[in-house]
């Protein structure tokens, strides 16, 4: 929809030179597109961003005074973050590269300085945390990391050490230099797996043979000499990362799961040591059957030797705290936790307690305070947390522990669950701040419509029953009308009791109970499903989350499908969505059926899926409770239908004959169609096999089942119609070759009808690979791949058209439309990589489209449609012009103006996600990857919305003013013309 | 733009071979004349089968041999003989209970024909029985092939393509085939026209730059540098009047 002003500017100059012409085009074209961008004003008025970080894995707070602001976690997505601990809010975030190249390794905090191992051992890194900023990084020598530790001479940490597979190395804390770096000797046969240093001129590492003897080197902190070597004999040791830790004066402490019993060894001992057996009967301990029990140690400052007390984990929950006597080979149990969930460490000055989270009830968990030294329970530390029955079990704690003014120990408690949320508690048991983590990694999404408000159910369900006759029916009405008008009575004493407040007083808070959709459409709820199995409903207006539900026991690769069965539109029936989860190792499939408003799970019999599930399709065919039927077909090719009532089986018989569906290994290259036999079996009935040794299927995509589209053709210049190619079942299938050689790739692009599994268009880019993005909709294709040989990245678009004469203009078949489209195709060079690709969507599809492109820079980009268009004119004519076509041009633009999300950087943008609004002009948006992010886009600009600047108090004044001037002037002239006729 | 004629989107297409049997052919099969073919030494026959049942349940025979010919110039020709009595009942039964026809081709390659490795399996495709019948079997079968020669896939449709419920009166109509068979290969999607671009840039820029580069600043604006020129002179030179009338006016 552009402004036909553009059109008018041209017809009116057919003289000027067609260059010049050219020019003028490209730039009144700029300028055109310029407006499209946010003006100052509009910033944050209509779209939101929230940033995430991902699963925690390491977790520090600043310093241990009450007043420190700070906390700096590492996530499982190469993310080192801070956040201000008294709000949640993110202070500074650094991401690295993903993927095995940016795994944080291991994360050490000593005063300003966090120290982090980065990549498998690649790079050490110290970075400032007061202002997030990089003080130095170091390349580290290739092999695997171990373990790295801070290293302290008389008091002051100055050194860090890092232990790899093969090697050990020193680094200054200061700048990151190596101080020394050798070789660990006999590296093939010995796991070094642990360093240690407890203040003393030494550096210990330890090293296991499994089941055989653990080996300890000393190094001289000076140089790296090897002061010490020693080998203990430890044929039940397996490992010395998991069953072992460093307690008191230099003491390893290990425990072997297998004969229950406690191995102690002091470390620096001068002879040659050896093991001293506790067996845990002895000190009247006993571990859970089939747990392994673990050790947990404390190191409260690197220059001096570790606690001497420490917590053994018997059971998934039962702790017991342990404290390893002064001749360094008894033990004693200082107090026996049980029941028990979590327990930590933490330290503020002299001072060492323990945390240990109990369960209280169904709905909390208490965490308390304990003396180290002595085990008892420190008075008034109790914190409750209150435990969501939608969220997961509590999963670790992190401890920051403070001196009062009292001298007295305070604390505040960060916990993390299994759903990957932080809960952040103050004492007695507020909760400060909770973040959701678990939306760093949203799978899929749907924008569901809210409800409707009170009154206007009550309009809709007038039509929703029976009618019973005359009578009844009015006064059905009338009592609806009566409800009307209390409501909006009820609204304008609202209105007139809130214009009284000042408006900051006024809060539209937006909660489950209110909702309701607006006189757009424009809010809506977005149910997003995260890779944690938990789910979120958001409210798109706010980004509130307004309700959270968490599978448990869903497998971390497993696939998601969401699917919308029944829409908001169907009062008094609740709308219905259905989560189907696929494990993909056994392909075995679980449904959970909930309601997408308030996030409740549905009481609903759900079909027992013995088999695993090949393909899900949502059929337009509804039950008599109005919710589309999902059919599940599993590896031997039965169909299951859900829901499955009489009323839906009785029409999928009727309707048999008429399903098609498709299915596709992309493992064999075979993509075959199927067709429903009335007894819900299937007959395969069209076969298309690519040879894995040419190509492999990376891609398939149909078209949007709620997509509309307006226009059935094209107007030429010469004001024929160029009749689109719509055909709903078309599939493109995009290939890439398994030869990788620059010259020889290639990216392989089919059309393929789904019903009838004819290739309806078959093109082979060459020298080009991928990863390909691409959006099918419409009558186009545009996908984006690497150009081999030219170095870049390249756009293309397929357009398909019947002709200028439609074969059957009233219905689509695909098994009757006999003739092949015409295939119009162009490519373009695009000057960035892009993530991720989605086309706008509108009610109507009168909208012009837009296409949305997500750049690694953080930019989501509208990318205009009419600049990938295959029937751009390489030399202009009379009739490209009349047709609005941009000349050809080889090279995209990316103007900055076209950037929708202006300066709200959105990174590793994963998915972009549009639905429409009420408005045929806008468009919802929300781009998900780590972070979210919501707008609207108005493709061909609000042409059916008013301006908020819109004067309305200019255009009634002239309005009366005309309507009174009319008046005056029709009295002067009744005057006029009675003086005429006096005279 | 809009006029690209369809022969560009079917680059490979070679004109195909339409065999109509004789009466006394019925007993001339395919297979005979894929027998024939095994002296040619480029090209090869791959069999065309064919299945329609009223259950539906595949059970394909021959309807004729496909020859295919690989190698710079792809080639397709094929030879079909009649539809017997009882497969024309059986045809015509199919298209009253709506069942489909189906044909498979079993996958081969055009060009490496030396290794002789036969790959498994078929590509299959499918019609309407009842269209085929109200279109007197006229159909046309298209064999696509990718980049290196390899069948992936057939298609069958039929001209005119509708089920109006017609019936075939004249047994004749359904005796033999009237097809049309094309093989198509992947057209080669194309690369950023830069070249032309540059040139056409090029052409414009000679257009419209030379005149214009060769004025100076002088040369262009003379007669405005003249015209200030002589009105500062005219100006100065009246100034003293012209400042006197005014003090005077004041």
């Amino acid at each position: 929809m552009f402004p036909p002003s553009l059109n008018v500017t041209f017809s009116k100059k057919p003289s000027v030179k067609m260059a010049k012409l050219t020019s003028l085009f490209v730039v009144l074209f700029s300028l055109f597109c310029i407006s499209e961008a946010v003006f100052e004003d509009q910033v944050g008025k209509f779209d939101w961003r929230q940033q995430y970080v991902g699963k925690t894995l390491f977790a520090h707070f600043e310093s241990n005074t009450q007043s420190s602001k700070k906390l700096f976690v590492a996530t499982d997505k190469n993310i080192f973050a801070s956040f201000n601990s008294r709000t949640g809010d993110l202070l500074w975030r650094h991401v690295d590269k993903t993927g095995p190249e940016g795994t944080i390794d291991t994360f050490l905090l000593h005063g300003q300085d966090a120290l982090m191992v980065v990549g498998d051992g690649r790079l050490l890194r110290s970075w400032d945390t007061n202002i997030g900023g990089l003080n130095w990084e170091a390349v580290l020598d290739t092999g695997s990391f171990q373990a790295a530790c801070f290293v302290a001479i008389q008091d002051t940490v100055k050194h860090v050490a890092v232990l790899k597979k093969a090697a050990i190395s020193l680094h200054y804390l200061s700048n990151g230099h190596q101080k020394w770096v050798e070789n660990l000797p006999d590296g093939d046969a010995v796991q070094y797996q642990a360093v240690y240093s407890g203040g003393e001129e030494e550096l210990y590492v330890l090293g296991v043979v499994p089941n055989s003897h653990l080996t300890i080197i000393a190094y001289s902190l000076e140089d790296g000499e090897i002061t010490k070597q020693r080998s203990v004999e430890a044929p039940w040791l397996s490992s010395v990362e998991s069953s072992c830790v460093v307690v008191g004066q230099g003491v390893l402490m290990c425990v072997d799961p297998a004969t229950f019993a406690l191995y102690t060894l002091p470390i620096q001992a001068e002879e040659t040591p050896e093991f001293s057996q506790i067996l845990l009967q002895s000190l009247d301990l006993k571990v859970s059957p089939g747990f392994q029990p673990v050790l947990v140690s404390s190191q409260p400052h690197p220059a001096r030797s570790p606690l001497s007390e420490f917590f053994l984990q018997l059971g998934t929950d039962h702790h017991v705290l342990l404290q390893l006597n002064a001749d360094g080979y008894t033990i004693a149990p200082l107090r026996d936790f049980q029941p028990s969930f979590l327990v930590s460490f933490a330290t503020t000055g002299e001072k060492t307690v323990a945390a240990v989270m109990t369960p209280k009830n169904e709905t909390a968990c208490a965490i308390n305070l304990f003396s180290v030294d002595s085990g008892r329970r420190l008075l008034d530390t109790t914190v409750i947390f209150p435990l969501d029955l939608n969220g997961g079990k509590p999963h670790k704690l992190y401890v920051h522990a403070f001196l009062k003014k009292d001298d007295s120990v305070g604390y505040r408690v960060l916990v993390q669950t299994q759903d990957h949320a932080l809960t952040f508690i103050q004492q007695p048991g507020r909760v400060v701040w909770t973040r959701e983590e678990a939306l760093a990694d949203v799978v899929t999404m749907e924008m569901v419509d809210l409800p409707l408000t009170g009154t206007q159910a009550e309009l809709e369900g007038e039509f929703g029953k029976k009618a019973d006759g005359l009578f009844p029916m009015v006064l059905k009405r009338l009592s609806s009308q009566v409800i009307l008008l209390q409501a909006w009575l009820a609204h304008l004493w609202k209105l007139f009791y809130e214009a009284r407040k000042p408006r900051s007083q006024v809060k539209n808070e937006v909660t489950i109970e209110t909702l309701s959709r607006d006189e757009f459409n424009l809010q809506k709820m977005m149910v997003m499903v995260t890779a944690s199995g938990k789910l979120f409903g958001i409210d798109s207006k706010s980004g509130s989350i307004l309700w959270k539900h968490y599978l448990e026991n869903v497998q971390p690769n497993a696939a998601f499908k969401l699917i919308v069965q029944r829409t908001t539109a169907h009062f008094p029936h609740p709308p219905q969505c259905t989560l189907l989860i696929k494990d993909k190792d056994t392909g075995l499939a679980t449904l959970h059926v909930f309601n997408p408003i308030f996030g409740r799970k549905s009481h609903i019999a759900l079909p027992a899926l013995p088999r695993p599930i090949l393909q899900s399709l949502l059929l337009p065919v509804i039950d008599q409770d109005y919710a589309k039927v999902l059919l599940l077909v599993d590896d031997q090719y039965k169909v299951t239908a859900f829901p499955s009532t009489k009323n839906v089986l009785q029409q999928l018989q009727e309707m048999a004959s008429s399903i098609f569906f498709y299915l596709i290994h992309s493992d064999q290259g075979n993509l075959s169609g199927f067709r429903l036999r009335k007894d819900l079996s299937t007959e395969r009935i069209w076969e298309v096999v690519l040879p894995t040794e040419v190509q492999k299927i990376v891609a398939v995509k149909g078209k949007r089942p709620n997509e509309h589209v307006h226009s059935q053709g094209r107007v030429m210049g010469d004001r024929s119609v160029l009749y689109k190619y719509l055909n709903p079942n078309l599939l493109a299938v995009v290939t890439e070759s398994t030869d990788t050689h620059p010259e020889r790739a290639f990216v392989g692009v089919f059309l393929v009808d789904g019903v009838t599994g004819r290739i309806i268009h078959e093109a082979v880019q060459r020298k080009a690979r991928g990863p390909v993005h691409f959006v099918h909709s419409e009558n186009w294709v545009v996908y984006e791949y690497w150009n081999t040989k030219s170095r870049r990245n390249e756009f293309s678009v397929l357009e398909l058209f019947e002709g200028t004469e439609l074969y059957n203009s009233t219905v689509f078949s695909s098994l009757d439309r006999p003739h092949l489209p015409q295939v119009l195709q162009q490519t373009y060079i695009f000057p960035s990589p892009i993530t991720t690709m989605e086309a706008t969507l509108t009610e109507k599809g009168i909208t012009s489209r837009h296409l949305l492109v997500g750049l690694p820079s953080g930019a989501i980009l509208s990318l205009p449609k009419m600049f990938l268009d295959p029937r751009r004119p390489e030399v202009v004519t009379e009739h490209s012009r009349e047709e609005n076509l941009i000349p050809y041009a080889p090279e995209m633009p990316i103007r900055t103006e076209w950037f929708i999300n202006y300066n709200q950087t959105v990174l590793r943008v994963k998915g972009i996600y549009t639905a429409p609004s009420g408005l045929e002009s806008t468009c919802l948006v929300v781009a998900y990857g780590l972070d979210i992010y919501q707008t609207r886009v108005y493709p061909s600009k609000q042409f059916d919305v008013l301006k908020d600047d819109y004067d309305y108090v200019l255009i009634s004044s002239v309005l009366f003013a005309l309507f009174f001037a009319t008046m005056i002037s029709k009295r002067l002239a009744q005057v006029k013309l009675l003086n005429r006729a006096w005279r | 733009m809009a006029s690209v004629p369809r022969s560009f989107l079917l680059l490979s297409i070679i004109p195909t071979i339409l065999i109509l049997c004789a009466d006394f052919a019925c007993c001339n099969t395919g297979r005979k004349t894929g027998d024939g073919l095994d002296t040619d030494f480029s090209g090869f026959s791959v069999p065309f089968e064919h299945s329609f049942e009223v259950d539906d349940v595949s059970r394909f025979r021959m309807r004729g041999a496909l020859q295919l010919r690989g190698g710079r110039e792809t080639s397709v020709s094929l030879s079909q003989s009649q539809l017997s009595e009882e497969d024309r009942n059986t045809l015509k039964e199919v298209a009253v209970v709506d069942g489909l026809y189906k044909i498979r081709v079993p996958r081969v390659s055009l060009t490496d024909r030396q290794t002789e490795r036969q790959m498994d399996g078929y590509l299959t495709a499918f019609v309407r029985a009842c269209s085929l019948v109200e279109s007197h079997l006229s159909d046309v079968i298209t064999l696509h092939t990718d980049v290196s020669g390899y069948l992936i896939g057939v298609s069958i449709v039929t001209i005119p393509g509708a089920c109006r419920g017609t019936e075939v009166e004249d047994e004749v109509d359904l005796e033999a085939f009237n097809t049309t068979l094309t093989i198509i290969a992947p057209t080669n999607a194309p690369q950023p026209e830069t070249a032309l671009f540059i040139e056409r840039m090029d052409i414009e820029h000679e257009k419209r730059g030379k005149p214009q580069e060769q004025k100076s600043f002088f040369a262009k604006y003379w007669y405005l540098i003249l015209g200030g020129a002589i009105f500062l002179m005219a100006s100065s030179s009246a100034q003293p009047s012209a400042g006197g009338a005014e003090e005077q006016q004041s």
